[in-house]
């Protein structure tokens, strides 16, 4: 009889750890709070978006997108834990839990919208895809390509733009598949490619990883658009508003022109616009289920769009990117926030 | 309870006090509660997929890819679909794991004798092959292979060329490949005439030594028929192969055959690791062998290579079987590494790319370890049989 009991609790334990899946679990934002940080997947070393320094302090556009979501939610930037994720991974370790947010130069695509139960919260920097060749190789643009061998990062959209894009020019291509950036880059420079692509941001990235940058030219082409922004599960409206506008309050306070050091003085603006984004005004951070002032807890701690891109990537870092699309719409480019009203 | 007549109690006893009555419905709750637990497991997987929105089912195997492959034994285009990509991994794994199992048996029953020489340095040698490989983990060996192997080989344009046939540069090796022409099926059937010949003298030779003790010189004969009657027949036919050479044409070389040196270096790696330990297992196998059954042989007058392949292999082959089944088995899966240099296989095309491309992982991941798992189970079907028919059989 004893082991008939113990069998039957056995059991009971097997089917309670079953079924504990399927009970209610807590809102995203109750977890984040009572774990005390938000958990945020990233790439595994990019310069520019993601890449720990040499004390180890995670930089780049897509930490500091993080570092605002946590501002949000504890007016502290620094409340982030990082998860470095291979293209591979991403998805899965979103889809199961392992991490709040995915703020990892990934692309919005319907498919992945769609199908993988993930939702797309923004964009936090606007791409194409690009291509990297040796200077020796004397090819200046993408249609002298064909018959090249290419080195790919595995599971990005770059995989399939580069076959759509050899299939519609009737050109042949050979794709040689890494797993992370790395290698990719380690293929490219012992010679086993002749083109590394990527989006283009990317590119630059991966160049100033080589031992001579020089060496190396980004064709005048883009083959894609690759709208990158960060990414949070399906499910949860309220998570999925707090990511998407902290986002928003960032290009608003550039617009708005509130900026990291002004943004106390700015408490006293009269401009109602202002009043709302710093939570003088109005109850933006009630209906988002944050404190009021989270939009200038944003600002404070990690700074206004254009202040974030200028810091990582922007004219006189080492990718040394323009802003191009990615300035205001104001000023030329497609970067535009819906109004904090 | 007092247990001082069993006779009694025999007919007496109560279902639940009968042990096979006990036994049989404890192993249906087992059984019943293993399938349940399967079932929720499959059903909850279902059931939060489905509430998280993320699309289940089959459906996408039938989509159409849309992204390169290097390599494939079979056409493959990225107009087709992802089903194919799954044939295309596997056979590149497969490829992979046979030359692997091929090169790995080779030399390692070259090195296990090897180390059981009496020549002190051939002995040596082989002893210091299996400590270092044997210690290395294989996915540094593998990256050792490919990026030594790469770096030091020149670029297309500066091929290694011999003889305007053979390319050798960073992108592989690039050989001549046959093309058969129309007339070439006479010499498919020859081959095929001469596996059967050579089967027949086998049987004949041993039948006549069984009955006679005369010894035919099967292997010079089987020789002669294997390469004599395809060559015959290849020249009455009129040469029917024309010869594809490779050219550089733009970035690399087109036509011909290939081997890139992914593949190259994971054969290498896989081969040389695994003979390190095969080679340990034929040592073991052959000193399980009493040393009085060489002595005896000798007496026979039998010369040490007719020993050694006569009445030491077979009988040792008894004990290595079953620990060379399993250096297979980990061989093959062990191919798994090639996502690491970019290797084409399984894990790479399917577990890597398809997966992302769908996002449908809890299918992808299934159908992947049901490949494992089958070809694991063959490789270990095959080998029982083998295993049972070298057996010792006692007359």
């Amino acid at each position: 009889m004893k082991k008939l009991i113990s069998l039957a609790a056995g059991t009971a334990t097997l089917v309670g750890t079953l079924m504990a899946g399927n009970a209610m679990a807590a809102t995203t934002l109750e977890t984040v709070q009572e774990r005390g940080h938000v958990q945020c997947g990233v790439t595994n070393g990019l310069p520019g978006f993601s890449q720990p320094d040499e004390k180890g302090n995670w930089t780049g556009i897509d930490v500091d997108t993080c570092r605002a979501v946590a501002a949000a939610v504890f007016g502290d930037g620094g409340k982030v834990q990082f998860t470095p994720l291979t293209a591979k991974e991403r998805f899965t370790a979103l889809q199961s839990g392992e991490i709040d947010v995915l703020s990892r130069n990934t692309t919005w695509t319907l498919t992945r919208d769609a199908s993988l139960g993930l939702n797309f919260t923004g964009t936090n920097y606007y791409d194409g895809q690009g291509f990297l060749v040796r200077k020796e190789i004397g090819v200046s643009d993408a249609t002298e390509l064909d018959g090249a061998t290419f080195c790919i990062q595995s599971g990005t959209t770059t995989e399939l733009n580069l076959a759509d894009y050899f299939r519609a020019n009737d050109m042949d291509f050979k794709p040689l598949v890494f797993d992370t950036s790395e290698q990719t880059v380690q293929g490219f420079a012992s010679g086993r490619c002749d083109v590394l692509t990527s989006d283009r941001s990317q590119l630059a990235a991966l160049r100033s990883k080589l031992s001579d940058p020089s060496s190396a030219v980004i064709l005048p082409n883009t083959i894609s658009k690759e709208p990158l922004g960060p990414v949070v599960r399906q499910g949860d409206d309220q998570w999925f508003n707090i990511v998407k506008w902290s986002l928003f309050a960032q290009i608003n306070a550039e617009e708005l022109g509130v900026t990291s050091e002004n943004v106390d003085k700015m408490k006293d603006s009269d401009n109602p616009n202002i009043q709302r984004l710093l939570g003088t005004d109005g109850d933006m951070g009630d209906k988002l289920g944050l404190p009021a002032d989270f939009g200038h807890a944003i600002v404070k701690e990690v700074g206004n769009y254009g202040e974030m891109y200028n810091r990582n990537v922007g004219p006189g870092t080492p990718l040394d990117l323009e802003r191009g699309l990615n300035a205001l719409w104001t000023e030329g480019g497609i970067m535009y926030a819906p109004p904090l009203r | 309870m007092n247990d001082t007549n069993p006779q009694f109690e025999q007919t007496r006893r109560k279902p639940w006090n009968d042990p096979r009555v006990r036994a049989l419905v404890f192993q249906a709750i087992a059984i019943a509660g293993v399938f349940w637990a399967g079932w929720a497991l499959i059903d909850n997987t279902l059931a939060n997929m489905e509430s998280r929105g993320i699309s289940t089912g089959f459906g996408f195997l039938d989509q159409s890819a849309g992204f390169g492959i290097i390599m494939s034994l079979i056409p493959y285009d990225a107009t087709m679909s992802y089903g194919r990509t799954f044939w295309v991994g596997l056979l590149n794994t497969l490829l992979v794991s046979v030359m692997g199992i091929v090169a790995a048996t080779i030399l390692g029953f070259i090195i296990g004798v090897a180390r059981l020489s009496s020549n002190w340095l051939v002995a040596k040698l082989a002893l210091v092959y299996v400590e270092i490989f044997r210690n290395i983990p294989l996915l540094l060996q593998i990256f050792f292979w490919y990026f030594a192997v790469l770096r030091n080989l020149p670029s297309p344009r500066q091929s290694v060329d011999v003889g305007g046939l053979l390319f050798l540069n960073n992108r592989g090796l690039y050989l001549p490949e046959p093309v058969a022409q129309p007339g070439f099926a006479w010499v498919t059937a020859a081959i095929v005439i001469a596996i059967a010949a050579v089967v027949g003298i086998r049987v004949m030779a041993k039948r006549r030594q069984m009955a006679t003790g005369k010894i035919f010189p099967t292997v010079k004969v089987s020789a002669a028929v294997l390469i004599g009657l395809p060559l015959v027949t290849y020249l009455l036919a009129g040469g029917p192969i024309v010869w594809e050479i490779p050219e550089l044409k733009g970035f690399n070389f087109g036509g011909g055959m290939t081997l890139i040196p992914e593949l190259a270096a994971l054969w290498f790696a896989l081969s040389i690791y695994t003979a390190s330990f095969i080679a340990e297992i034929v040592r073991s196998g052959i000193l399980a062998v009493s040393k009085g059954q060489t002595e005896a042989a000798q007496a026979l007058g039998l010369r040490s290579g007719m020993t050694l392949r006569l009445v030491v292999i077979p009988q040792a082959m008894r004990v290595i079987i079953p620990p060379l089944t399993s250096q297979y088995l980990n061989l093959m899966k062990n191919s798994s590494l090639a996502t690491a240099i970019g290797y084409p296989d399984l894990v790479s095309v399917f577990m890597g790319t398809t997966l992302n491309q769908t996002g449908q992982a809890v299918e992808v991941v299934a159908m992947t370890m049901g490949v494992y798992l089958t070809l694991s189970l063959l490789i270990s079907l095959l080998m029982n049989i083998y295993n049972r028919a070298v057996a010792l059989k006692e007359r």
